[in-house]
């Protein structure tokens, strides 16, 4: 195994020495303080402003702490925000599949659904926005657990049987989020409800932190084209829709 | 054989859009570019035409390649534009004469004001549909010929050309200097005030009156019909159609019947009611304009309530007030409480548009107590977006003879859905987005290829729209009859504010 990497160390003595005291510094001090040159220490400084956890006084130069920081494992990302990023992406997937789209974030241990577009063929739908599904039992939710952008509360929490085909062991819950983390997205085939399914796939913020997930759903026959297999043009319709949104949300705030 | 696409141009007031859609209207790619805003003064608003131009040539390329396609992959072009934008330039050379004046700049007040008292509102309203107001070209184009030298005698000599945004793009086209077409659209035209709204001609009185030289005015032409080739950027394309902007989005939203209505929410906000081959006077405060005309059909009428400030007062919370850091965060402040306290805000920053058009109103915030929360004030925001909305909807009832049954929405703000439940709550019809939310873009694509042959008739682009959402109304009709009193009072303390200097 690699050693440390000497910039983040280096990155992580500078936010140290910006939460010690209570002055912002300049970047001579950051430098003379850490026994950096003026350009390393520039260049992390830099980057650390980029991500939001240094900022700097536009009058004297000087550096503090950013916002960021003090956010740091509370909010990812604004929900409304995500769901006005994923507007036009997540129309096109349910243009091109055919198929209802939902977006969901985590909420005290469910899969809150921040979007919902409908199924193209104007039938009666009903928004779903607001509502709740369960994270174990539906697509959205394992990619949020499987990568740990939410977790069963509390975490050994019984999981509940919806169908005979909902996972209900910790273990073989635990082999379907290893494979959803392979794969890079995940199905639900009849685990909420009989006869209906859906497939999921993550959304990615800044620094590539998984802050969502972005799913279609609909009767299983039209989702898979054998059983248990999904059709491969469906995966790859969401898997690039969840990546145009993750390229979205990894550029400059609008 | 390879798929052919349609391409649409959207030339909007902050950035051009270039889009491919294929046959089913879905969107294929797009490439998108910024351009500057000057200001050079209070209260105006200018765009470098030259600068629109060069970046439509970079887009149209980019959004080609995004398609994988070349020009002989797009079936026609249509263009969509910012109304009423005016732009002048030199017929000989392509340069522009100065900037073009923005539909948003408000230098020509001081002659609205002249001209409501001499010759009066209803001159105007019985020729071409418009009371004198800053937002339309013919005043504008009267300012320039009034303050650039030697303009006038060069207009009459046929020397510099006149035009919109969608004309000065049509004429670069098809070769500029080199035989450019100089055409623009009736919905366009419809904007200018100089066009007759029943025969879509240029009219002779308004000419007169505004003072304008016929030579200088582009051809008005259909919304929809062969135009001609391109002979830059896209040589041997066809383009084939043109509409403003927000006609292209009653076009994109398939209100092709009488009663159907959309509304579009941006910065502004404009609700567009189709009223079939009629054309109605409103008595309520909205205009009468153009909708669109396919080949040599008859016009197509709309009654149309625009409204100046809507997502432009989520921007003046974000950036003026700090209060979020992007403009979706107003939903989740606003639904840290659950109703508006009593607190509403009347967003007159310039004045009221429709249906009241009263350039005497200002901003006002009311019902202010110590209880008031910044979640109570985000709730009054996008509240006041909905009650606008109502004030047009009640104002296009009354004008028209069929009641509104449903609202086609699109735009920005449609994302945010406790504004698109509230909008519901307030109209009490159903408010449904669609599943292309560029509807701009799509009706000018739709327009062109209905030209082109693309598309066959309207039918199928109908078959087209797909449902994306629904809000249905759920709301008390006491509770809404109070909240729009409310309103309403709140409206009338933003009234009569500015006054006109006293004199001595």
């Amino acid at each position: 195994m690699a050693g440390p990497v000497q910039s983040i160390e280096r990155a992580a003595a500078i936010l140290r020495l910006l939460a010690g005291g209570p002055r912002r510094l300049g970047l001579g001090e950051v430098a003379a303080s850490l026994g950096l040159a003026k350009g390393t220490a520039h260049g992390i400084l830099r980057t650390l402003q980029h991500v939001d956890f240094v900022e700097q006084d536009a009058a004297t130069g000087k550096y503090q702490l950013g916002a960021a920081l003090l956010h740091l494992g509370t909010s990812y990302l604004d929900v409304n925000e995500l769901r006005s990023r994923s507007l036009n992406w997540a129309d096109a997937l349910a243009a091109r599949s055919g198929e209802a789209v939902r977006l969901g974030t985590p909420l005290e241990g469910k899969v809150l659904v921040v979007h919902h577009v409908f199924r193209p063929d104007d039938t009666l739908q009903t928004l779903d926005v607001g509502s709740l599904l369960p994270l174990h039992a539906s697509s959205l939710g394992k990619v949020l657990l499987a990568y740990g952008t939410a977790s069963l509360e509390p975490p050994d929490a019984e999981l509940e049987a919806y169908t005979r085909h909902t996972l209900v062991t910790p273990e073989r819950l635990g082999r379907a989020l290893a494979e959803v983390r392979e794969l890079g997205w995940a199905a639900e085939l009849q685990e909420m409800s009989m006869g209906e399914g859906g497939l999921a796939a993550p959304i990615r913020g800044q620094g590539g932190l998984v802050v969502g997930a972005i799913g279609l759903s609909g009767p299983v026959e039209r989702l898979c084209d054998g059983p248990g297999h999904p059709r491969p043009s469906l995966i790859t319709l969401l898997r690039e829709a969840a990546r145009a949104i993750s390229r979205d949300l990894g550029a400059a705030r609008w | 054989m390879a798929e052919r696409y349609v391409m649409s141009i959207d030339q909007g007031t902050n950035s051009t859009r270039c889009i491919l859609f294929d046959h089913r209207g879905r969107l294929v790619s797009v490439a998108q570019r910024e351009h500057h805003q000057h200001f050079p003064r209070p209260g105006w608003v200018e765009h470098d035409a030259v600068e629109i131009w060069q970046n439509l040539q970079r887009i149209v390329p980019e959004a080609l390649s995004g398609a994988g396609v070349d020009q002989a992959g797009v079936a026609a072009v249509g263009v969509a534009n910012q109304r009423e934008t005016t732009v002048l330039w030199d017929r000989r050379t392509g340069a522009p004469v100065g900037r073009a004046i923005v539909w948003q700049d408000t230098r020509t007040a001081p002659l609205v004001e002249e001209f409501g008292e001499r010759p009066g509102e209803e001159f105007f309203l019985e020729r071409c549909g418009l009371p004198p107001s800053t937002y339309f070209s013919a005043l504008r184009l009267r300012w320039l010929l009034d303050h650039v030298t030697g303009l006038r005698q060069r207009a009459e000599d046929g020397e510099v050309l006149f035009g919109t945004m969608e004309t000065w793009l049509i004429w670069n086209l098809t070769g500029g200097a080199d035989g450019g077409l100089h055409i623009t659209d009736a919905t366009n035209a419809s904007r200018t005030m100089l066009m007759n709204i029943r025969t879509l001609t240029w009219d002779d009185e308004l000419l007169a009156f505004f003072g304008v030289p016929r030579p200088m005015l582009p051809e008005i032409r259909s919304s929809a019909e062969i135009y001609g080739e391109a002979r830059a950027l896209l040589p041997g394309v066809r383009i084939t159609a043109a509409l403003g902007d927000q006609q292209a989005a009653l076009f994109g939203q398939t209100c092709f019947s009488p009663g159907e209505a959309k509304c579009t929410y941006g910065t502004g906000s404009f609700l567009l009611l189709n009223t079939g081959n009629d054309l109605v006077r409103s008595r309520h405060g909205l205009l009468t304009t153009v909708a669109y005309r396919i080949g040599d059909q008859r016009p197509v009428y709309a009654l149309e309530g625009s409204i100046a400030v809507t997502g432009a007062l989520v921007q003046w919370f974000r950036d003026r007030l700090g209060l979020i850091s992007s403009a979706p965060e107003i939903e989740t402040l606003a639904r840290t409480v659950d109703d508006n306290g009593g607190c509403y805000i009347v967003p007159a920053f310039s004045g009221l548009f429709a249906p009241r058009w009263r350039s005497d109103a200002r901003g006002v915030i009311v019902g202010l107590t110590s209880y008031i929360t910044k979640g109570h004030l985000a709730r009054a925001v996008l509240e006041a977006t909905g009650w606008q909305t109502r004030e047009v909807v009640d104002a296009m009832n009354a004008d028209s003879s069929v009641a509104l049954r449903q609202l086609k929405v699109d735009g920005g703000m449609t994302s945010d859905n406790l504004l698109m439940q509230f909008v519901a709550d307030v109209l009490d019809v159903p408010v449904v987005r669609p599943l292309v939310a560029e509807t701009v873009s799509l009706g000018a694509a739709y327009a062109a290829g209905l030209a082109a042959g693309y598309w066959p008739d309207l039918a199928v682009l109908r078959s087209n729209w797909h449902r994306a959402a629904q809000w249905l109304p759920d709301m008390d009709p006491a509770r809404r009859e109070e909240e729009y009193d409310n309103w309403r009072r709140a409206v009338e303390r933003s009234l009569d504010w500015v006054r006109p200097p006293r004199s001595g």
